[in-house]
């Protein structure tokens, strides 16, 4: 029998009901509220929630009952994504972390950074080349470095920043694009720069020179390239293209590994 | 003799000539100049106004790092720091005073630098290379040092500004300085005095007001020449570039002018110690001298 | 004076540290300017300007743009004046608020090629805020 409206209303109540007992237990962890025994205050872009003591910053976010569409990615401290700033109970220091990496505490005042604002510059490395005047060309701002070392204490992945953009402003493209290898790329050092420097961009661009133009060619690479070029592992590839999928397992498993 | 050396971020690229004639001459003379260790850009101009501490962070950085090396015995007792770039020697010499004067601007100073570095003691004093071969080397053993006297070179010095004033920091007497001359007589030169040797090259408006430096270029190398010298020497990457490279302007707006060698102090140095090609490094001058010292001296 | 003139030279006044009211007018300052042709106020017009309350069309000029910070006029000056200082209060008044005066995206591309880093930090520090 066609149910009337109003027991489709009720169902459909129920139902909804339901869904918000389900969504009372915590989003990432499963437990259920009620478990809960050390509970924390922190305050999201103002406002205050009741959080689990035990989550980190994005866990408590989704807690609170956020909904990440930005600014959110491996949630495992590598893209940088969930760049947060934040202040301590009691404390004038503004601190920054990144969100899936930082348990929350007693007190924390918090709002996410997801994104430092930069237009993405456009280089042609083979036609411009690698001198420090191609730096200069698209990063005209570092050249208003004033040492305040702000962006060092910024970031999350204590790298030495300062220290890498003065070895850029005297041409120790090395220097930079070695000890800027772990930046993620998050922008809180950009963000809180006085001088208006973009550093995750332009240590990109030093990476990319100091590989191109600083370190020794790779002989091995070239000399591989140079056989895919000319054809040498052509007939293979043709023979692999015509196998069906159990036989590719087959040679697979039988792979040998050289090891020249 | 190890001191420490403060380069600075231009001497590491375009003025690399100014730095390695320096660095050998002075091992001639029995100076090590051992760079600073974790140096930062010192900003190139002391800012003037009176409540600014941010800027003068940079040179702080740079003197704290004095200290350190002090402490951790890379020199011996040696509070003085040796600049050879006059902008950095005006710059840093000009905000040691200023947080000096006022114990309340090195407090902050140090406040806000303690979360990474140590504080500030003030003791360090910052002086140019040509002081110290006035002063500590002196001219006599400077001569002594020449291999090859550059006799039939005639040399007009050129001090910029930021050597000789404002007054307090100034390396000689601003209206008749001498320093150059003495240092230029003992290389075995012939010295040409000329009027514009203490007048401004131009300075930071060779980047957006060229033609106003490529005149007072013009005016200065004018006088050089008028004066009868052969070539120009000077101390300044910035005064370099304005009166070496920037010829190629004054060209545009006087096309008869003829293009006259400059040279840092220390390249001559080099060259009267005869310390061999990779220590002149012609190679940076933008107005060749190789033909006029075949012709003077080779 | 309009309480605005007031609280502007009082502020050129903290900035520089210099009392102008012992200027003599004597034109000494103008005279040993290497770059004073290329100013629509000279440098002795500028102190008395801003002695008479006229400091708005001191700022609006475009002559402290065009000092070297050379500081010939501070060398010379008999009443020792540092007028480099005020040079910088007068800049420092405008840059403050964000108004820079050069347009660093405006510096042709081929200039980068030539400029060593000196000028390029020291006219950033002038110039931008």
């Amino acid at each position: 029998m066609e149910k009337t409206l109003e027991e489709k209303t009720s169902e459909r109540f129920l139902d909804i009901m339901e869904r918000i007992k389900e969504s009372n237990k915590s989003v990432t962890t499963g437990i259920d509220e009620k478990e809960i025994k050390h509970w924390v205050t922190i305050y999201i872009m103002g406002k205050a929630y009741k959080v689990p003591a035990d989550l980190t910053l994005m866990q408590a976010m989704e807690f609170a009952g956020y909904r990440f569409i930005r600014g959110a990615g491996c949630r495992a401290g590598f893209c940088g994504a969930c760049a947060t700033i934040y202040r301590k109970k009691g404390e004038y220091k503004l601190r920054t972390a990144l969100a899936c990496q930082t348990r929350v505490e007693d007190g924390m005042y918090l709002v996410q950074i997801p994104f430092a604002p930069a237009e993405k510059p456009v280089y042609n490395l083979d036609k411009e080349g690698g001198g420090l005047d191609v730096v200069f060309k698209h990063f005209p701002e570092v050249a208003r470095c004033v040492s305040c070392n702000t962006c060092t204490k910024a970031c999350p992945q204590t790298l030495e920043v300062m220290d890498c953009i003065q070895a850029i402003l005297r041409g120790d493209f090395k220097f930079a694009a070695e000890n800027s290898f772990d930046c993620i790329q998050c922008g809180l050092c950009s963000i809180r720069c006085p001088a208006e420097i973009i550093h995750y961009h332009l240590f990109q661009m030093v990476r990319r020179i100091h590989g191109k133009f600083g370190v020794p060619p790779e002989p091995n690479l070239e000399k591989r390239i140079k056989e895919i070029e000319e054809g040498k592992f052509n007939e293979e590839f043709e023979k692999l293209l015509k196998l069906s999928p159990e036989e590719l397992k087959e040679i697979y498993r039988k792979r040998e590994i050289k090891l020249d | 003799m190890k001191i420490p050396y403060y380069p600075g971020c231009t001497l590491k690229t375009s003025a690399k000539n100014l730095e390695v004639s320096a660095l050998e001459s002075a091992k001639v003379l029995g100076v090590e100049l051992v760079e600073l260790p974790r140096w930062n850009c010192c900003g190139a101009v002391f800012s003037m106004a009176t409540d600014d501490l941010i800027h003068q962070l940079a040179p702080i950085r740079n003197l704290i790092r004095v200290q350190e090396m002090n402490e951790k015995g890379i020199v011996e007792n040696e509070n003085r720091v040796v600049v050879l770039c006059s902008m950095c020697f005006n710059t840093l010499k000009r905000s040691n005073m200023f947080v000096k004067e006022d114990k309340e601007r090195l407090e902050k100073i140090n406040n806000f630098l303690s979360d990474t570095e140590e504080p500030y003691q003030g003791n360090i004093e910052v002086i140019h290379f040509l002081e110290l071969l006035k002063n500590d080397i002196g001219f006599d053993r400077v001569a002594e040092k020449v291999k090859k006297p550059l006799k039939n070179l005639k040399i007009a010095p050129y001090y910029g500004c930021l050597l000789l004033r404002p007054e307090e920091i100034a390396i000689d007497n601003p209206q008749s300085p001498k320093v150059l001359e003495n240092l230029l007589e003992a290389l075995g030169a012939t010295v040409v005095d000329t009027q514009f040797k203490t007048r401004c090259c131009g300075s930071y408006q060779t980047v957006n007001r060229k033609e106003l430096v490529a005149e007072l270029a013009y005016d200065i190398l004018n006088q050089v020449k008028i004066s009868g010298a052969d070539c120009v020497v000077t101390s300044c990457p910035l005064c370099m570039f304005n009166l070496d490279t920037r010829q190629e302007e004054v060209k545009k707006a006087h096309p008869e002018f003829k293009t006259i060698p400059v040279f840092y102090f220390t390249q001559l140095m080099a060259l009267a110690f005869d310390l061999g090609e990779s220590f002149y490094r012609f190679d940076l001058n933008y107005v060749n001298p190789k033909p006029l010292l075949s012709e003077k001296i080779f | 004076m309009v309480l605005e003139d007031r609280k502007l030279l009082e502020k050129i006044k903290e900035l520089s540290g210099i009392d102008l009211s012992v200027c003599m007018q004597c034109g000494i300052c103008s005279g040993s300017c290497p770059a004073v042709d290329q100013m629509d106020i000279t440098p002795r017009m500028m102190v008395r300007l801003i002695q008479l309350g006229r400091e708005k069309e001191v700022l609006d000029s475009k002559a402290m743009w065009i000092c070297l910070s050379c500081f010939t006029c501070y060398a010379r000056c008999p009443r020792e004046i540092d007028f480099a200082k005020l040079g910088e209060a007068l800049r420092q008044v405008r840059l403050r608020k964000g108004l820079d005066y050069i347009r660093i995206s405006e510096i042709p591309e081929e200039e980068f090629k030539k400029l060593p880093q000196i000028a390029l930090v020291s006219c950033f520090r002038k110039f931008t805020s």
